[in-house]
């Protein structure tokens, strides 16, 4: 016996590191199993995208193939260039896709969605502001009116406002897609905007003033920049929402050099294949091509962005 | 933005002295200046066209010639002598049922099991948000092609495990399910929010907890429940209104179809206005629209006081 009577655990001490053990191996096993259910999880949430880009590599044959292939035998970068540009580099091959230039409508849809992100943090922020820091007779009365249109849903303005839009003759242009939102950008934002000028002290703003700053100016130069991160969450959640709209440009753009992203893709499906056959790989192609913006400014932005939802309880 | 916070800011301090004085009435002009593009956009975007769109609910309105006043035929028409608006209501209800209890119980699940200080949490987050990020049409692509009876990988997987899968988008018992799976991809959405919530409930309360004897359940039960109870409703609140606004994805991937079976609310307020160019008819629909989530709002404010638990708030 080498080790002496004192290292040698007593029956108490082992029936407690054994418990211990069990402890830690029920800790274990829980573990693996909240690993086990968030990895299955998270193959169910990436399978589609993963489905999508496969098939938007594949040629039509092998979309049809059975059992299908997960990874295509050589993937076809052709169809991205033949959405991308509109134009068949194979000259004999079908037409399908001809003409339908996604280039073209990622382009217009950044245009729009440019000047409604300008408009939008512009107007809503200094609505924000004026319901936040400045005093005027009606205040409270008007931003409660204000909440309360964020209750109305946009469909019931929808018919009017397209009228209103006939009679300006600006049909089928991006008037009715931008100019809306130069007015105030919409009540949720400024509602958003206005809770978090309100966390800023206003000692700030007393100190500009004393120094000379006007109205404007404190609003200029003090609260717009201390207000980054809820523009940042504003300028994100404006993106997604202009990016991917589909109801608007349906009902106001209808020349096809004009279409938006999201209605490029439902008339490409619809109207692009001559034999009236889903052209699955290319839609797939387009479909990755409008996904991809939105998805590179989440990955990029991560941390502002799941800020950004946590702060204004929006899903994205 | 909980409803507490709602009334906080209402109940901002007020104005106090007026008339006002010249310093005052300088601040008073430059505050109506400031909030002046939102006041004109809500009398021509907002309250112009509410009253526009509550008088033509009244009018035959074909777009080619001027409304032509009917009084409440439009209002009858849809809530007597329609069957399909009361159709489009159930499919949107039954949609909303399924679409939002599942959103609560699989996204505040997955948010419980991020809780448990797992290892990567950022990596999971990140991957089930994903599908949050993208919406709309290209979103509808991609399920058009999943759900595909031949091509789709639904099927194929199914048949994997031998099981023949159903027509989805093409079967009548099986389209609004259908569109039920695709909301439930991405409740990643609603667990950012409950992961955040179940983060910031006081570490103490559990420790109270353990000492009091209670278990795994009964802190679940009686801690983080009520605790995060006001997001939990706020989801829910926004969940439902959501989910009577579906139409990108209905209008790309059925139209309506296979025989009504995903004829949602608002693609009949579409249809109507821009493809049947009944201008008047549907202009009723967006106005039933507006008060279903009125009340539903409503109901779910009142209801609100009996189990969402707000704390630092005096009852």
């Amino acid at each position: 016996m080498t080790e002496s009577a004192f290292s040698k655990p007593g029956p108490a001490l082992v029936s407690a590191r054994r418990q211990n053990t069990n402890a830690r191996r029920v800790r274990l096993i829980s573990q693996l199993l909240v690993h086990l259910l968030l990895i299955v999880g998270g193959i169910g949430v990436l399978i589609p995208f993963f489905w999508m880009v496969s098939s938007s590599l594949k040629p039509d044959w092998e979309i049809f193939q059975i059992p299908p292939a997960w990874i295509p035998e050589e993937p076809l970068w052709q169809n991205y260039a033949i959405v991308l540009t509109g134009h068949r580099p194979d000259a004999e091959g079908s037409r399908a896709g001809q003409g339908w230039s996604f280039m073209r409508f990622v382009w217009n849809t950044t245009y729009v969605t440019a000047w409604v992100l300008i408009g939008r943090l512009l107007t809503a922020s200094l609505a924000a502001y004026g319901f936040a820091r400045l005093r005027f007779p009606g205040r409270n009365a008007l931003f409660i009116i204000m909440l309360t249109t964020m209750m109305v849903p946009s469909h019931v303005t929808m018919i009017p406002i397209y009228f209103i839009f006939k009679t300006l003759k600006t049909l089928d242009t991006y008037w009715p897609l931008v100019l809306p939102v130069w007015f105030g950008g919409g009540a949720f934002f400024i509602f958003l905007l206005r809770q978090f000028i309100n966390s800023i002290p206003s000692d700030y703003d007393d100190a500009a003033r004393i120094d000379g700053c006007g109205w404007f100016g404190v609003y200029w130069r003090i609260i717009l920049p201390m207000a980054k991160p809820a523009l940042g969450a504003v300028a994100i959640f404006s993106f997604m929402a202009t990016w991917n709209d589909f109801m608007g440009p349906l009902i106001y753009i209808s020349t096809m050099s004009k279409y938006t992203v999201a209605i490029g893709l439902h008339f490409f499906r619809n109207n692009a294949s001559p034999a009236a056959r889903p052209l699955w790989n290319l839609t797939m192609a387009a479909s990755v091509v409008a996904m991809a913006p939105p998805l590179l400014l989440f990955f990029f932005a991560q941390r502002y962005y799941i800020q950004g939802v946590v702060v204004s309880g929006l899903k994205g | 933005m909980t409803s507490d916070s709602v009334v906080e800011s209402v109940a901002a301090p007020s104005p106090k002295s007026f008339p006002l004085g010249r310093l005052a009435r300088r601040e008073a002009l430059a505050g109506y200046l400031a909030i002046a593009p939102w006041l004109l956009g809500f009398l021509i975007f907002e309250l112009g066209p509410l009253l526009t769109s509550l008088y033509l609910s009244f009018t035959k309105f074909d777009v080619l010639t001027n409304p032509q006043w009917v009084g409440l035929k439009n209002w009858d028409k849809m809530l007597f002598n329609d069957r399909l608006v009361w159709h489009s209501l159930k499919v949107t209800a039954i949609y909303s049922v399924g679409a939002v209890s599942l959103g609560l119980v699989l996204g505040l699940g997955l948010a419980l099991l991020l809780n448990q200080k797992v290892r990567g949490l950022s990596f999971y987050r990140t991957v089930f948000y994903t599908p949050a990020v993208v919406s709309g049409a290209a979103v509808a692509m991609m399920w058009l092609l999943l759900l595909n009876p031949e091509v789709g990988v639904i099927n194929r997987i199914l048949a994997l495990v031998g099981i023949e899968g159903p027509a989805w988008l093409f079967d009548r018992q099986w389209a609004l399910p259908a569109f039920i799976i695709m909301s439930v991809w991405g409740v990643g959405g609603g667990m950012v929010l409950y992961l955040a919530a179940l983060q910031g409930v006081p570490t103490e309360l559990y420790d109270a907890a353990m000492i009091d004897g209670a278990g795994a359940w009964p802190k679940l039960w009686f801690v983080t429940l009520p605790m995060i109870s006001p997001v939990i409703f706020f989801n829910l609140v926004m969940g439902i209104i959501g989910s009577f606004q579906v139409f990108t994805s209905a209008y790309i991937m059925t139209k309506g179809g296979p025989a009504n079976a995903t004829y949602f609310f608002v693609l009949g307020i579409y249809l109507n206005a821009f493809e049947f160019l009944k201008m008047g008819y549907a202009s009723a629909l967006a106005w039933m629209l507006a008060l279903i989530i009125l009340v539903l709002t409503l109901v779910a404010f009142r209801s609100s006081g009996r189990w969402v638990h707000y704390e630092g708030q005096i009852r």
